[in-house]
């Protein structure tokens, strides 16, 4: 464990994004070096539009970058084939989204099994792997309810036990608590200080502060450029 | 994603629109359905027309002599031409029997519809009557069920008596005994001699509506003009005999009509291969126009599946983003949307079958026409409907795997 502590997980160097619209072009990145070690818990702040979402994106390879570089886990990603990303989202990636993105026609259990699918596990060790990980964020009882016939936080939760069935290198949550109200978002949060806790490396964006404070580190993007990166003075694991 | 989660997932989208699916796959439902009772017919009728047709209409190891064609297709010029031709006589048979030099029967046939009436005034119309030599019944192997078949002699010397059909007999008496009874056949006296066994219909015609009486007796006059008959049937003791005695057939015909080398012949001889040669020729065109109008109906299907799928793309974009969020790869959405087409078509393809044997079965019930279920048109409808499906799939599924992932996401 503590070999793999000071590992970096990400590595970005002058990571850039441009979106071209229309006759304009938005710089959505212009250079962001950011490194986040095994079992880090950082969150990512920012105005809107200062590029969260985008950075987030290209951490989780769902896009690529303009310029600039990408070690994922020690390998470059920046310019890997499609299929290529794809498995690296499989196999390295967890992603929460604030509006759940469950598939809304299968149950819980088919949602987490999801990226064991695609994955290629055998069916049995699917099964046990998925109802494993909806235990493990308490919902042993919904298992064959769709989404929905689940509360927002129960959404939530499975969308968290699918990010984490593959057992990803990181944890990406893009304001996974904002389509939540502020009881529930406190749950959820509350199982990300315990995952965290378990050693998983979490990556958070949000804009409220006192969800960010869950992190024992804030990045602050400003126009596409990391304005601040601030360690806290929370205690670190276990103690 | 194996192929067996792919299907449920699709069943489980296709019973979430059951209407939608089931207009999409329309174009599939009916070509197949189509398909699938036209060839049960065909192919009922093939079997029927090989198994039984050929023996009732021409009998076994028989050759016929006619003035044209049993079955034909003719044009108005041929018509016309056939109108031209002489009409076979009763010395036209004499010939035969006495020129042939093989082992084989000879008779002669006229036929029309009669009128029959039994003494006690119940009355019998549209039967098919017969005048035949006595050597009728053998070359055409009508079995007797009860009494006798007329001789030679009473043919000679034109007595008039009759044989009748297992229904013309019972129309006529119900349940008296008809033998040695008197029956009128369109006015004229016959003494009922005989009753044949039940052979049952022929295309919804009844075999067993008929009465045959010698072709000398007064029947001659009601089928034909004096000396003339319809046909003379011949059958010869072995089929290996069937060439050579068409040969001589056609040798003597020609010398009696006083045919030239270069002259065609004013009759024909057919024999049941000529029936089956027809009929072949039918089901021929049938299946090669057919698939043509089939193929139509699919194309159209597999353009309204195409339609329906690049909607079903549309409408499922965001899904797509997280199924590529979560690691499925661009074949994984490929094979989904393959999938998905492919069995909403074959889906299409089962319904289609499933009426088009309905639509067989109605046809067998309500029409003479026969018809028989064949199982391996059933499994080429069945890929064919999924073929459609993949086909109309294929760019559908490539639009739904070029997505990008955040783009997809973001939509809605
Ligand atoms: N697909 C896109 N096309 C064009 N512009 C985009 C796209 N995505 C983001 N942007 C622009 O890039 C900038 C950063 O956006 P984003 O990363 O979503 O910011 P945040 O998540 O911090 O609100 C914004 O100006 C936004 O309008
Ligand atoms: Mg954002």
């Amino acid at each position: 464990m503590s070999a793999s502590r000071n590992h970096a997980i990400i590595r970005t160097h002058a990571l850039k994004k441009d979106y071209v619209l229309g006759a304009e072009i938005v710089h959505a990145l212009r250079g962001v070096d950011l490194v986040i070690d095994a079992n880090e818990y950082v969150a990512i702040m920012g105005p809107s539009g200062s590029g969260k979402s985008t950075l987030m994106n290209l951490i989780g390879c769902l896009d690529t970058p303009t310029e600039g570089e990408y070690w994922l886990d020690g390998e470059p990603v920046a310019g890997l084939p499609d299929d290529e990303l794809a498995r690296i989202r499989n196999r390295e990636i967890g992603f929460v989204f604030q509006t759940f993105n469950l598939l809304p026609r299968a149950t819980a259990l088919h949602n987490v099994e999801l990226p064991l699918i695609y994955g290629g596990i055998p069916r049995r060790e699917r099964r046990e792997r998925a109802q494993a990980m909806l235990e493990r964020v308490a919902l042993a009882d919904r298992m064959h309810h769709r989404p929905a016939e689940l509360s927002g936080g129960q959404r939530q939760r499975v969308a968290i036990a699918r990010a984490l069935v593959n057992r990803p290198s990181i944890l990406l949550a893009d304001e996974p608590t904002g389509n939540l109200d502020s009881q529930t978002g406190a749950e959820i949060m509350a199982l990300f200080d315990l995952l965290h806790g378990e050693g998983q490396t979490i990556l958070l964006v949000t804009h409220e502060h006192d969800i960010a404070e869950h992190a024992h580190r804030a990045v602050t993007l400003r126009d596409g450029l990391i304005a601040s990166d601030q360690l806290r003075s929370v205690p670190a694991l276990g103690s | 994603m194996n192929p067996r989660a792919g299907i449920a997932l699709a069943l489980a989208q296709i019973r979430a629109q059951k209407l939608k699916s089931f207009f999409a796959v329309l174009g599939v439902i009916i070509g197949v359905m189509f398909l699938i009772a036209v060839v049960s017919v065909v192919e009922g009728m093939n079997r029927y027309i090989t198994e039984d047709f050929a023996r009732q209409v021409y009998g076994l190891n028989t050759i016929t002599v006619r003035r044209v064609p049993e079955i034909n297709f003719a044009g108005p010029s041929e018509w016309r031409e056939w109108q031209r031709r002489p009409r076979l006589r009763f010395e036209d048979a004499d010939a035969i029997h006495e020129q042939l030099g093989l082992p084989a029967l000879v008779a002669v046939e006229s036929d029309a519809d009669a009128v029959l009436e039994a003494e006690d005034g119940t009355e019998v119309k549209n039967v098919w009557l017969s005048g035949a030599s006595a050597d009728y019944f053998r070359i055409m192997e009508h079995e007797i069920a009860r009494g006798r078949l007329f001789t030679p002699p009473e043919d000679r010397f034109g007595i008039p008596v009759v044989v009748l059909g297992h229904e013309a007999a019972e129309k006529l008496f119900g349940s008296r005994d008809p033998l040695g009874r008197r029956v009128r056949i369109n006015g004229f006296p016959f003494r009922v001699i005989g009753v044949l066994e039940q052979e049952g219909s022929l295309f919804g015609f009844s075999l067993d509506r008929r009465a045959i009486a010698p072709a000398h007796s007064p029947v001659a006059r009601m089928v034909n003009p004096h000396g003339i008959v319809d046909r003379i049937v011949v059958r010869v003791s072995d089929a290996q005999l069937i060439p050579l005695a068409k040969l001589r057939l056609e040798a003597i015909m020609r010398s009696r009509r006083g045919l030239r080398p270069n002259d065609g012949n004013n009759f024909v001889i057919e024999t049941s291969d000529e029936g089956l040669s027809f009929w072949a020729r039918i089901s021929r065109i049938l299946y090669i126009a057919f698939p043509g109008l089939v193929s139509i109906a699919l194309v159209v299907g597999g353009i309204v599946i195409m339609n329906i799928m690049l909607v079903s793309v549309v409408e499922r974009t965001r899904e797509i983003g997280v199924r590529k969020a979560i690691g499925a790869r661009r074949r994984d959405i490929i094979l989904q949307v393959l999938v998905e087409s492919a069995t909403l078509s074959g889906l299409g393809a089962i319904l289609g079958i499933a009426i088009g044997i309905g639509l067989a079965w109605l046809v067998r019930a309500l029409s003479p026409l026969p018809a028989v279920i064949a199982p391996q048109w059933i499994a080429a409808a069945v890929l064919l409907g999924v073929g459609v499906g993949m086909i109309a799939g294929i760019y559908p599924a490539a639009r739904a795997a070029a997505l990008d992932p955040v783009v997809a996401l973001r939509h809605e």
